[in-house]
């Protein structure tokens, strides 16, 4: 016994039996969390509610119709999402096709030891910066200086190739093509910034066993590197496809918000998420009701390819 | 001093091998396929970085340079100009982001670390922990549209705030259910780093999951914690999508949390689309602030990263 | 003092049939010296093994040798490694088309994520090889002593394999592309002693048309497969921080093992340090 004190350790240590009252503090924070984790789910269910309640009423009217007709008049109340279905696919696709090769390209030439490590880290540093860009500030230099720029460039597509459907207007400030363009630049450093990490994550063995045998850089590239990175590169390309659908603020600034169909990319247009920006604040009765309806087909766009993109990732990973 | 075995015709393999490969002299040789098709894509890639750089440089030097050359002590006092006058400032815009991303981040940062030390120290594999986890993820898919669109619905078209409609609070929830997502996938990230060993030290030592939790594993993910909460942070404040149809805009100074308010991101919008001069100025001083704050908050994100000691 | 010594090594050997030669070779990580002054001769035909505790620089030395350090930025050699005549750091000289004359085969066994047959095909075609591709996989495979497990599976991805198969699997890719001398970094290592077997013996049978240089830290495994061994060793530097590696002494395995003339060496081969 420890007489030198004259305390036996059991006065030393008051603590010896647990008091109920931990036990109930230990229990009471393990609720806490789990009620406040649960919050996610309860917040994930009350927006599909709310957006399915809100579109109950207009899906009602116009059913299926509703995809597949352009006509939107507030007026006579007759709504069709056509032209923002359009224009959310067209724009989200084609900056995706810009942004792919420009993002893994651009991901390669930073992490597969073609430059100094300064340079890399500082290219690297600089396109995380883009992303930390609002999307409003990127809308406002959008108008005032990307769209007076490119416009020349936009106005020979349309001498070249104005005889094509696509190219049939003549350009005119905001349209489809700026709006595709500002989105590849809203897209690009989530591209990057994946693309980068999957090349990174391929081991250095696997790199080496291919210069052993004699490649060039780009061989073990094509060949080997690429190879191995791919299904994370495909699982971070449908995320950006899923962040274009739903972007909002710089594209209704530069996409001219148009509510007439029109296949050219040099005409104005609109998307799901700026006739929602555009219109919700003044709209009412069923126009409302219309609008919930193409948000709530919006959100399921984004969580198809969302979902599709964790699939890809999960399913396709090689073992490495 | 040393002879070499003279290996240029023959190669040590079986004779009739090494005819079928095509055998060269170890020099470089620029002109060979492999090689000019090497230095083409080497070419190439780093022409797609530069286009991929080019827009930040381009978007900072008009911000800089349009934005840059309105900044004046005007510019923070007053409030913005009715159409067609000069001068004013943005003010109230100001005060308004601050106080609306106050109230989401004090909305998304207890629940978000909270979550984030739920999914990461209690759920394990169990089905909830896997609901959240995926309802996570799936929230942070939800463009930020459908948030403004959400909360529109559920407290502005409810006009459950005192009878209120759009109000400030209204638009610091609708940031709040976006910066949610990010905070905890940040912080339960940030505690999967922190190494079992240091728990099973502190249930060693006898201390119960609550202290070992509050004490032992959150101060050594603090670090990417709060990285985590001042990038959400940051990006919350560069929202406009969830506000404008739930903190709306207002021309004048903030009036309490139950009215509308005026924020940067929303001016821009509003002020990039009229036709007044003053207006389109006041839009590009307001993103060089908004950038310069965004831009501050994330090199202080990254120079916290840099200290992290796990 | 050691580089001396070092010289006497190399002068010692029969100055004919030499495959390589390292010639006052140091090695640097950024401000970081590996190691310094080798001098080296590698005979032609012959197994030779780099022997020696962690952190001596064998492994560094062995990549130096198909130019493999050119891939860690921050690494430098200053010396002249010799091979065909020519100084493979020149700055004239293609590492890409070194490689392809002098093989590697790594710690870790790292097939490509290809097929079996993509794995071996790879390397011979952009090699520029012009013969039956299917003949030369089964050969390059019947070689590598691994024919018989893949030869029904040829078209599956080489993680189908074990271990020790897929390190196999990496010799035969590496004897595909019919290199001169093939650099081994502890094949081993990540093996058990079964698979361990199977790769000693086939290195007995590739020494017959390669030069084979191998890094071991087993050295049971270099009595069994090598001709000539050599053993370096790491010293701490005056005011450095770390130590740095150098050439003990280079000779015979026999000689090495049963009659070291270094103090250092016996020591380590007797297994009192290291």
């Amino acid at each position: 016994m420890s007489s030198d004190h004259g305390l036996s350790t059991d006065a030393l240590f008051t603590r010896r039996r647990r008091p109920s009252s931990e036990k109930l503090l230990d229990l009471g924070f393990r609720q806490l969390t789990l009620a406040l984790a649960s919050i996610v789910a309860i917040v994930l269910l009350a927006i599909l509610v709310t957006v399915f309640q809100g579109s109950r009423e207009a899906m009602a009217s116009f059913g299926l119709r509703f995809v597949t007709t352009s006509a939107w008049d507030p007026v006579n109340n007759q709504y069709g999402a056509l032209v923002a279905i359009y224009g959310t696919l067209v724009t989200s696709i084609l900056s995706l096709a810009i942004a792919v090769p420009l993002g893994v390209g651009t991901a390669i030439f930073i992490t597969e030891d073609l430059i100094p490590t300064r340079l890399r880290d500082l290219i690297g540093l600089m396109v995380e910066l883009l992303a930390a860009i609002p999307s409003v500030v990127l809308g406002l230099w959008a108008i005032f200086v990307m769209e007076p720029a490119i416009r020349p460039a936009l106005e020979l597509l349309h001498k070249l190739l104005g005889w094509t459907p696509f190219f049939s207007t003549t350009p005119q400030g905001p349209g489809m093509a700026p709006a595709i363009l500002i989105l590849v630049v809203m897209v690009l450093p989530i591209i990057t910034a994946i693309a980068r990490d999957a090349l990174n994550q391929v081991p250095i063995e696997l790199r080496q066993g291919a210069y052993g045998v004699g490649t060039t850089r780009w061989g073990a590239i094509f060949a080997v590197i690429l190879p191995a990175a791919i299904s994370s590169i495909i699982g971070g390309v449908m995320l950006a496809l899923g962040r274009a659908m739903g972007e909002t603020m710089a594209v209704t600034m530069i996409i001219g918000n148009s509510l007439n169909f029109d296949l050219s990319l040099l005409a104005p247009g609109n998307t799901i998420a700026s006739m929602l920006a555009n219109q919700f604040g003044e709209a009412d009765g069923i126009q409302v009701s219309a609008l919930m309806y193409a948000a709530l087909i919006l959100m399921l766009l984004t969580f198809t390819v969302n979902v599709l993109a964790q699939w890809v990732v999960r399913r396709l990973s090689l073992k490495y | 001093m040393t002879s070499f075995s003279n290996r240029s015709g023959s190669v040590s393999g079986t004779d009739t091998d090494t005819s079928l490969f095509d055998r060269r002299p170890l020099t470089f040789d620029a002109k060979l396929k492999r090689n000019r098709l090497n230095g083409l894509f080497t070419l190439i890639s780093g022409l797609f970085a530069t286009l991929a750089v080019l827009p930040l440089v381009l978007v900072l030097v008009y911000v800089l340079v349009q934005g840059g050359r309105l900044l004046s002590l005007r510019l923070f006092t007053e409030l913005p100009p009715a159409p067609g006058m000069e001068g004013g400032g943005i003010g109230n815009a100001m005060l308004g982001t601050v106080l609306v991303t106050l109230i989401a981040a004090l909305i998304a940062l207890p629940v978000g670390v909270a979550g984030g030390v739920y999914l990461s120290e209690y759920a394990g594999k169990s089905w909830f922990g896997q609901v959240v986890s995926f309802g996570n993820d799936v929230l942070a898919g939800v463009p930020s549209i459908i948030s403004g669109v959400f909360v529109y619905g559920l407290i502005v078209a409810s006009r459950v705030f005192f009878g209120q409609s759009y109000s400030a609070m209204a638009g610091g929830i609708a940031l709040s259910v976006l910066m949610l997502p990010t905070v905890i996938k940040t912080t339960y990230e940030g505690l999967k780093l922190v190494p079992n060993e240091l728990r099973l030290g502190a249930y060693g030592v006898g201390a119960s999951r609550f202290v070992t939790i509050t004490q032992v594993v959150i101060p050594a993910a603090l670090t990417p914690i709060s990285t985590g909460a001042v990038l959400a942070i940051a990006r919350a404040a560069g929202e406009t999508a969830p506000l404008i149809f739930t903190a709306l805009f207002s021309a004048f100074w903030p009036d309490g949390i139950f009215n509308p308010i005026a924020t940067m991101s929303v001016l821009i919008f509003n002020f990039a689309i009229m036709p007044y001069q003053a207006q389109n100025e006041l839009a590009w001083a307001a993103s060089f602030v908004l950038v310069m704050m965004i831009l501050a908050a994330n090199l202080l994100a990254r120079w916290l990263g840099g200290l992290s000691k796990i | 003092m050691t580089s001396s010594l070092s010289q006497q090594n190399t002068a010692s050997m029969s100055s004919s049939d030499v495959c390589m030669s390292l010639q006052n070779v140091s090695i640097a990580y950024g401000n970081f010296e590996a190691v310094k002054n080798v001098f080296l001769d590698i005979p032609d035909g012959k197994v030779t093994a780099f022997i020696g505790p962690s952190g001596c620089g064998k492994s560094t030395v062995l990549r130096a040798l198909n130019r493999m350090n050119d891939l860690i930025p921050g690494c430098t050699l200053k010396g002249r490694v010799l091979f065909d005549g020519q100084d493979l750091y020149h700055p004239r000289i293609d590492p890409v088309e070194v490689r392809r004359r002098i093989g590697m085969v790594f710690q870790k066994p790292n097939p490509f994520p290809k097929t079996i047959y993509e794995n071996i095909a790879f390397g011979a075609r952009i090699n520029g090889y012009r013969g039956d591709m299917d003949e030369l996989v089964e050969r390059s495979l019947r070689k590598a002593a691994v024919w018989d497990e893949c030869k029904d599976k040829l078209q599956e991805s080489g993680f189908a394999l074990s271990g020790g198969q897929q390190q196999r699997l990496c010799i035969a890719r590496a004897i595909a592309t019919e290199p001169e001398v093939i650099l081994m970094d502890e094949p081993c290592s990540a093996l058990d002693p079964i698979s361990t077997l199977k790769i000693e013996e086939t290195m007995h049978e590739l020494k017959r048309n390669y030069t084979i240089i191998i890094v071991t830290h087993n050295m049971q495994q270099a009595v069994r497969v090598a001709d000539m061994t050599a053993f370096f060793n790491a010293e701490a530097v005056e005011g450095g921080s770390g130590k740095v590696g150098y050439l003990v002494e280079y000779s015979e395995t026999e000689e090495i093992f049963n009659a070291p003339a270094q103090q250092a060496t016996q020591d380590y081969v007797s297994g009192r340090f290291g």
